[in-house]
């Protein structure tokens, strides 16, 4: 006879405790000093295109390292990519990516797919897992699929959707967004949905703020924009 | 041949003094004598035919020794010449169809696949331990994304055009000019006054082709052969498929037909001529 296995409650030593460090589940794994960008972004698909947001807050830990950085690189032509996670572990991948992107566009002689851009950097999440720390959402325009939006969260799962919402600040507007979200949006109504929930989201998470930064990427080209923290539609300003 | 014995052929890393490289010539030849392989771009797709040579009566004919085979989804290719040195360029060009899917996750455009297996064939005419290969490739391909079928070969020496109607082999000289009779430049049945909706169609290749295969082939001087044909064509979900035996064996019919018809009316011209 086995002896019967009692049930031990959870030990709540200090030792291995859930102690509240004021990290993220993104930025917990971060080395002493590495920059994140504790974050807020999102990607939402309209008609003619993409549009994609987010805050500027670069931080480590309390400190604010940069509070008006730019979270959206660009991967191609009309292919951009929000980054969140690293700093560090981010602009080396979104440079992998520019860089496979250039090459694929010079060998077939054509605007390269977003999905071949998720697909790249997906392979690269994927593959490299143990050693990153990289949440992105990549959105853009082309000639086949029109606008698309991909995201590829910590794992390095690849998954397309109508909009995408990511970092830290993401949590606070999920209800917002998923109610007010419509397909085949036009350009502004899309650039609204995005400022109104960035900066709900900057509002409520103390490692997302600063500026909103967008981009549009259509067939036409790309449009940036900044929208300055003093003209935010919802926050400290209009309190 | 005046090339031998002057040492300028041993090497396909060694150019002539008026600027030739032999052994890749001689890889030509090689070529020039083995099967005739066709392939059509048409309206709705594209078809290949090649003459496979049955070298014995006991051959289990159509499994054995292939000439035309699937690359990926939407690519096939068909070779002539060494056939053994064809298998690797088929080799070759699955796993560059396969690494291009896995990397980008998307099926590599034909054209890039044409370019991809050329410079492969062409790394065998730069280096004096290597022996070019004695094949030549014909690509027919489909390319989702932009919707577009084509057809493109692959010489010996590396150097790859993408044809409306592209012919290699023996019988090459007189089936580019048969084929040159078919509509299938777009540019030239639009200037014709027909318009687009006249390019040759798919259905329609398969007897032309099964008819230019059997009028070049001398039943007393050749050897008897298999008509090997896939396509990839609307009809096929553009999927690159063997041509059905069925189909192929209408084809066959009707090509025998036809020029045996033509064989009847020539000698009865011939009898006309006589009789004056």
């Amino acid at each position: 006879m086995y002896a019967q296995q009692q049930y031990q409650p959870p030990m709540m030593s200090s030792a291995d405790s859930d102690a509240y460090t004021g990290k993220s589940a993104e930025t917990r794994h971060l080395k002493p000093g590495e920059l994140s960008t504790g974050t807020t972004i999102m990607a939402v698909q309209f008609d003619k295109g993409v549009v994609l947001a987010a805050d500027s807050r670069v931080s480590t830990g309390a400190y604010v390292a940069n509070r008006a950085s730019d979270k959206i690189a660009q991967l191609h032509d009309h292919i951009w990519c929000c980054r969140s996670g690293s700093a560090a572990d981010t602009q080396a991948l979104t440079d992998y990516v520019r860089h496979f992107l250039a090459q694929l566009a010079v060998e077939t002689g054509r605007l390269p797919e977003v999905k071949v851009a998720a697909h790249l950097m997906r392979k690269l999440c994927y593959e490299n897992k143990d050693n990153l720390m990289a949440g992105v959402i990549i959105g853009g325009w082309d000639p086949v699929s029109g606008g698309s939006v991909f995201n590829i969260p910590l794992g390095g799962a690849c998954i397309p959707m109508p909009f995408a919402l990511g970092g830290s600040g993401s949590t606070f507007i999920y209800g917002l967004v998923d109610s007010d979200f419509k397909e085949n949006m036009t350009k502004d109504e899309a650039l609204a949905l995005c400022a109104k929930a960035v900066s709900h989201a900057m509002a409520r998470d103390g490692s997302s703020g600063g500026v909103i930064r967008t981009c549009v990427a259509t067939a036409e080209g790309n449009e940036r924009e900044m929208i300055p923290g003093n003209k935010l539609p919802y926050g400290p300003a209009g309190w | 041949m005046a090339s031998s014995g002057s040492g300028y052929d041993l090497s396909s890393s060694t150019f002539s003094p008026d600027g030739r490289i032999f052994q890749v010539e001689y890889a030509h030849k090689a070529v020039e004598n083995a099967g005739t392989a066709l392939g059509l771009r048409c309206s709705d797709g594209v078809v290949l035919a090649v003459e496979k040579p049955l070298i014995t009566k006991m051959l289990v004919k159509e499994t054995t020794g292939r000439r035309v085979h699937t690359v990926d989804e939407y690519a096939g290719v068909a070779i002539t010449g060494f056939v053994s040195d064809g298998r690797q360029i088929v080799n070759r060009a699955r796993e560059e169809a396969s690494n291009y899917d896995e990397t980008y996750g998307t099926k590599i455009p034909p054209r890039t696949l044409a370019n991809r297996l050329s410079a492969y064939v062409h790394y065998f005419t730069l280096h004096g331990a290597l022996r070019p290969f004695g094949c030549s490739t014909l690509i027919a391909a489909y390319d989702p994304a932009t919707k577009h079928h084509s057809l493109h070969m692959v010489e010996p020496s590396g150097v790859t055009y993408e044809y409306y109607g592209a012919a290699a082999g023996r019988g090459r000289q007189p089936a580019r000019t048969e084929m040159e009779k078919l509509a299938i430049n777009p540019k030239q049945v639009a200037a014709s006054g027909d318009g687009e909706g006249t390019l040759i169609t798919c259905a329609e290749a398969v007897k032309q082709l099964a008819k230019i295969i059997y009028s070049l082939h001398d039943e007393a001087k050749d050897k008897p052969f298999e008509l090997e044909m896939s396509w990839l064509c609307e009809g096929s979900g553009w999927k690159h498929v063997g041509v059905p035996k069925k189909v192929i064996k209408e084809a066959t019919v009707w090509a025998k037909k036809e020029i045996e018809e033509a064989e009847g009316e020539e000698s009865e011209e011939e009898d006309d001529e006589m009789e004056e």
